[in-house]
């Protein structure tokens, strides 16, 4: 930027101003910037798509110019489209042409055909059951979605203040600022019925007024940046791709309750969004929206980031502010509660990513709009991150109240190869599973939580029938156990105890009354724990052992893991009925035991067999069966 | 509802209680009778919240913590309903699954508050396997030991060493169920911040902390012919030796002598005596500074873990401590010179109500030219409590003695040592001679168990501000204040709260038994024909007598910057 901004008036020119320029973009190349992309090769890519533009000659422009000169051909690096499974991904403007798994040689053939010919490269684009889709919009993993809190990403510049002002960025916050109260914002966000995204769910709009009340000369808002769910995230791609509009949010909160500073607090292993971040803030204090009198009013706010250094426990509150603090992140006893002391022991608000990144569209098309969206009492978009056994891999938006299987099977394409689906963990390992017969229920807080799950932050992990779900259960407790700050000892001792029954079921040494003992432990847990976390720890065995309980006793009576899953519990045979004896399976196995002579049945020493696999899907006569 | 809830009544158990401004559920329903089981709460501390021991069911069936709920009137909550106990019993199972377990060999056998507890929600079968982690001593430090295989993790250690004695020496490291207490990079604790306070070992509920054990070293020094064994027994011992014997008395001095003197003790004397030569010294010295108006304020020196605490924290104070040895090593001169020529290998004991003191014993300052220490065995209260069970002698009925000659005498100022504030009435008595103005002073000025105490004397013309801190959370209160520019001219400092008669050394307590133990001190002072330490006869004896010519030698030290 290249003078601060003193006024609204000037806020309103230089926002023209670059509107302006926007639209001299003529045509355009989005490559994704996203980390998935990133480690996919994307930066190689936009740096050879720039060099071979300007080796054609043509108007290259890669920073957004204050003053349109002429038409230009606009490379950029964008957030994150979503589409990870396909990644890396480049999207060519005006047409819409979404690129997937784009290659450094594939460069010259787009700028040559598709820039310089206006021609579509079928051969880049996504396909699905032989239908070729040329449009990113038409795609059905984006078709069914409603992307609002990740509406720039993957349309806009990702580092640059310029592209976000230019499609209107700043103007919620200006709006905020000049043309609302403090009570009228609080009102309006009262009013939506916005949500807490971090997964509690709590209205945004009456933690604001509580802070707001507070008489503390000092406050402080704070955005939860510390996502970690396995396989969640929707809040690192806010924070890499649409970094101001989560800083206008919290700008926003900070005109609204009196605070004065903000502080980020995002995990260090998101390197990606830390830099995003730092270059949004240092562009905003530049341009001076964040600093002192901002905008000449008396409104004066700056913004912190502090690395955290990846406690899943920091995602709790207290723990949280206490990190910002210096202090080992553990939760504390609550009251008093964050909103009356909170960081630094002064009231603060705290919310999420996502949450902030909500807040201008509200401001700007107001309460009604947003409430028209998704269920009254969970109103608004979620923003899901789809992993595990299905096709479509990645990040999706979706509003409030759709179904499971929407999103599943017509955003997520269904199951991987086809197989059974089986069950879908959500809300991470607070979370719960929900079963085949849940597909048709609404995604929304109350739903969810009726049905013994939680929306959480967003994870949904899909497993289909060769998921064992006493190992799901395993998993998600190694998780927390792991994750615990050791601080209560339900939480401390209680997941270590649950966490050794669930390793030795899933290893063939269950007991009688191994299933008693969990369900009393994870009683005690999820009633006596201190924080969050604790309370929550146990949820992924109770949900797995009202919906699979079968699958428990399975293991710890008839030692047999029903989904083949547990290597402990399953062994090889070799059929001598079908077996020829060519021996291609002894040379597949990669610890030699399989023995045998040639044309006459081969044999599996069990005590050598890692139960890889390897023999059974290396015969062609099928004559090695899993038992 | 029940029609009796009033504005600030709350049922407990089906019964109205009064909400008289407790701070918490836990504190309202032990007022009420019922002994909710705890680990980690002190009314001191700040609440932690972690061993959920006192878990309460409230009507809508859902758990609160007791420790950490503000109580509200018409709030109603229940302390022993069935979901309550099975919880409790599995948070027990749950610590006692991951605890050592050989109770007959511990130090805490009969005092550890888990092996308490245990026993009372009977306890008796553990369905989770014994993963107790190996016993991993500390005993680098003189004045604690450390077990982390013992420690429940309540966390009461690092707050008290934090919240209370801004050490820090402690933190918890690691997270989940490798989560422990540790020093930075997990340091011998000798080596840490640590001032040998012990207070962390004072509110260990197990033995995971412990005060250091000399005593088996001290039986092995008695009854032998070639040997002459000579205690002395600090002012603060006297209060807390009956409780902890099942006997009901307050000043036991005179049965503390008896017991000793029982074990094979040959003499035994009061360091109040000493404590006596300190006031002596100690004003003089304070008078001199005055005078001369230099390195003031005076900062006193009787507690050891105080100067270590200058000495890690506050090195440029060092000039402003006072030269006077501790009473303890004051009488350890005194006795080293007295018996130095008796034919018999000489063994010098304190009983003392101190962990630092063990500490202070194997200062360099305080040995003599062969490099042994002036003090051999320094045994705390606990220890002494221990060995007269040993023993087996019946507190109850062994008939009290006084203490020995030459050196029998002792003043009132001398026994106050004990409490804080003590060491300032004794030596404003000392140099203050208006003994209707010091009777007023002492009730308003450093009398009291509150932590920071200030008040004005005048010595002749002149007004002195004067500072009594206990707790080195206040002395470092005390020290900003004075670096921010407040000026005074004495500041006592003692790191235990409420000085001596809640040293660590001592058996636990909570703060009636601390008002108690302090009432001991002034009722014997009040006792005592002589009230002011230069009226003790024994001085001039002193003076003229082992000191002569030796004061600063035998009486002094430097603690100078290392």
């Amino acid at each position: 930027m290249e003078n601060k901004i003193r006024d609204r008036a000037a806020l309103c020119a230089e926002r023209n101003a670059y509107a302006d320029s926007f639209m001299h973009e003529k045509k355009k190349i989005l490559v994704c910037g996203g980390t998935g992309c990133v480690a996919g090769g994307s930066l190689d890519i936009y740096a050879r798509l720039i060099e071979l533009i300007k080796e054609k000659g043509l108007n290259c422009e890669v920073e957004l110019a204050h003053e349109p000169h002429g038409d230009t051909v606009g490379v950029k690096k964008s957030g994150c489209h979503g589409f990870c499974e396909m990644g890396p991904l480049v999207r060519i403007e005006p047409f819409g042409y979404l690129y997937t798994k784009v290659q450094l040689s594939d460069c010259e053939e787009i700028v040559e055909k598709t820039i310089v010919n206006d021609e579509h490269i079928e051969r880049l684009a996504y396909k699905k059951d032989g239908v070729v889709y040329k449009e990113q919009e038409n795609i059905p993993f984006y078709k069914k979605q409603t992307r609002l809190v990740l509406e720039h990403c993957g349309h806009i510049d990702a580092t640059s203040i310029k592209e976000y002002l230019a499609i209107g960025g700043y103007q919620a916050f200006e709006k905020a600022l000049f043309d609302m109260t403090p009570e009228d914002i609080i009102n309006e966000i009262t009013e939506s019925n916005l949500r807490g995204r971090g997964g509690g769910g709590f209205p945004t709009g009456r933690k604001w007024a509580q802070v707001a009340r507070q008489k503390s000369p000092i406050k402080y808002i704070v955005c939860n940046g510390d996502e970690g769910d396995p396989g969640a995230f929707m809040d690192r791609s806010v924070m890499e791709g649409d970094p101001h509009k989560m800083l206008e949010g919290m700008m926003i909160a900070g005109i609204a309750t009196g605070a004065k500073e903000g502080y980020i607090y995002v995990r260090a292993e998101y390197p990606l969004a830390v830099e995003r971040l730092r270059t949004a803030i240092a562009q905003a204090e530049e341009a001076g929206l964040l600093g002192d009198n901002i905008l000449g009013t008396e409104f004066s706010f700056r913004i912190h980031i502090n690395r955290g250094a990846g406690a899943f426990v920091c995602g709790e509150g207290s723990a949280l502010t206490a990190s910002i603090e210096g202090k080992r992140g553990m939760p504390r006893v609550k009251p008093p509660r964050t909103v009356e002391h909170g960081l630094f022991d002064q009231p603060t608000v705290l919310n999420n990513v996502e949450t902030f990144a909500n807040v201008p569209q509200i401001i700007i098309k107001g309460a009604a709009w947003y409430k028209s969206i998704g269920p009254e009492n969970s109103p608004g978009t979620k923003a899901f991150a789809l992993t595990g056994n299905i096709s479509n891999t990645g990040l999706i938006e979706v509003p409030m109240g759709t179904t499971l299987r929407e999103v599943i099977f017509d955003i997520g394409g269904g199951m991987r190869g086809g197989k059974e689906f089986k069950a879908v963990q959500i809300g991470g390992p607070s979370g719960g599973c929900l079963t085949p017969d849940m597909l048709d229920l609404p995604l929304d807080f109350d739903s969810l939580k009726k049905a013994g799950a939680m929306i959480g932050s967003g994870g949904l992990v899909v497993m289909d029938s060769s998921t064992c779900m006493v190992e799901v259960a395993r998993f998600f407790m190694n998780f927390t156990q792991n994750e615990s700050c050791g601080k209560c000892v339900p939480c401390r001792e209680g997941t270590k105890r649950m966490l050794e029954i669930l390793e030795r079921i899933v290893a063939g040494n269950g007991q009688d009354g191994d299933i008693e003992l969990l369900d009393e432990l994870a009683e005690t847990i999820s009633a006596t724990a201190l924080c969050g976390l604790g309370k929550t720890a146990a949820s992924p065995v109770i949900s797995t052992l009202k919906y699979f309980r079968d699958e428990y006793e399975a293991h710890i009576y008839d030692k047999k893991c029903p989904a083949g899953a547990c290597k402990k519990l399953i062994s090889y045979q070799i059929d001598p009925e079908l077996c020829k004896g060519c021996s291609k399976c002894a040379r597949n196995c990669p610890v030699g035991a399989i023995s045998g002579e040639i044309k006459s049945p081969f044999k599996i020493d069990a005590a050598k067999c890692i139960k890889c696999g390897a023999c059974a899907s290396s015969c062609n006569f099928k004559a090695i069966k899993q038992i | 509802m029940n029609e009796n809830i009033t504005n600030n009544l709350m049922m407990i158990d089906d019964e109205p209680v009064a909400i008289e401004g407790e701070k918490n559920l836990l504190e309202v329903i032990r007022k009420a009778g019922i002994e909710l089981p705890t680990f980690c709460y002190y009314s001191e501390l700040s609440v932690y919240g972690a061993c959920r021991m006192c878990m309460v069911e409230n009507k809508y069936g859902s758990m609160e913590a007791a420790c950490s709920t503000p109580p509200r009137p018409g709030m109603q909550i229940y302390t022993n309903t069935p979901k309550l106990r099975r919880y409790r019993k599995m948070i027990l199972e749950l610590l006692l699954s991951n605890h050592c377990r050989d109770c007959t060999a511990c130090e805490k056998n009969g005092s550890c508050r888990l092996q308490q507890i245990a026993a009372r929600f009977d306890i008796h079968r553990i369905r989770f396997e014994n993963t107790a982690p190996d016993h991993k001593y500390d005993d680098s430090s003189l004045c604690i030991t450390r077990d982390a295989g013992k420690c429940i993790l309540c966390g009461d250690c690092v707050r008290v060493c934090s919240e209370v004695q801004h050490v820090g020496a402690i933190e918890f490291a690691n997270r989940g169920s490798k989560m422990k207490v540790s020093t930075s990079f997990e340091i011998p604790i000798s080596e840490s911040e640590c001032v040998g306070c012990g207070q962390c070992a004072a509110v260990c509920p197990t033995a995971a902390i412990i005060v250091k054990n000399d005593a088996h070293r001290l039986w092995r020094e008695l009854n032998r012919e070639d040997t002459l064994v000579v205690a002395q027994i600090a002012p603060a011992v006297r209060t807390s030796v009956a409780e902890a014997l099942g006997y009901k008395g307050e000043n036991v001095m005179g049965k503390i002598v008896a017991c000793l003197k029982k074990m094979g003790i040959n003499k035994v004397f009061d360091t109040s005596t000493s404590a006596d030569l300190t006031v002596i010294e100690e004003a003089n010295e304070f008078i001199g500074r005055i005078e001369k108006g230099e390195k003031l304020p005076l900062f006193t020196s009787c507690c050891p873990a105080w100067v270590k605490f200058c000495e890690n924290r506050y090195p440029e104070l060092l000039p402003n401590v006072s030269t006077c040895r501790s009473p303890m090593q004051m009488f350890a001169s005194v006795i080293n010179e007295q018996y130095k020529d008796c034919g018999k290998r000489l063994v010098s004991v304190a009983i003392m109500p101190c962990t630092a003191k063990k500490a202070e014993a194997a200062r360099e300052e305080f040995r003599t030219a062969d490099g042994k220490q002036m003090v051999d065995y320094v045994i705390t209260t606990q220890e002494l409590i221990r060995m007269i069970k040993e023993s087996g002698i019946v507190f109850a009925d062994i008939e009290p003695e006084a203490v020995d000659m030459p050196f029998g005498t002792i003043s009132g100022a001398g026994v106050i040592f004990g409490v804080t504030g003590g060491v300032t009435e004794a030596v404003i008595r000392y140099a203050v001679n208006d003994p209707a103005g010091l009777k007023t002073l002492a009730y308003e000025g450093p009398r009291g168990l509150d932590g920071i105490k200030e008040f004005s004397v005048m010595l002749g013309d002149k007004p002195l501000r004067i500072a009594v801190v206990s707790g080195l959370k206040n002395a470092e209160e005390i020290i900003e204040r004075l670096k921010n520019g407040d000026h005074y001219d004495l500041i006592e400092v003692m790191a235990c709260p409420n000085g001596c008669i809640n040293g660590a050394g001592q058996p636990p307590t909570n703060s009636d038994g601390r008002q108690k133990r302090s009432k001991t001190l002034y009722k014997e002072d009040k006792m005592s024909v002589l009230k002011r330490s230069q009226d003790n006869p024994l001085m001039n004896d002193f003076y003229s007598g082992v000191l002569k010519g030796k004061v600063h030698e035998l009486l002094h030290v430097d603690y100078v910057k290392k």
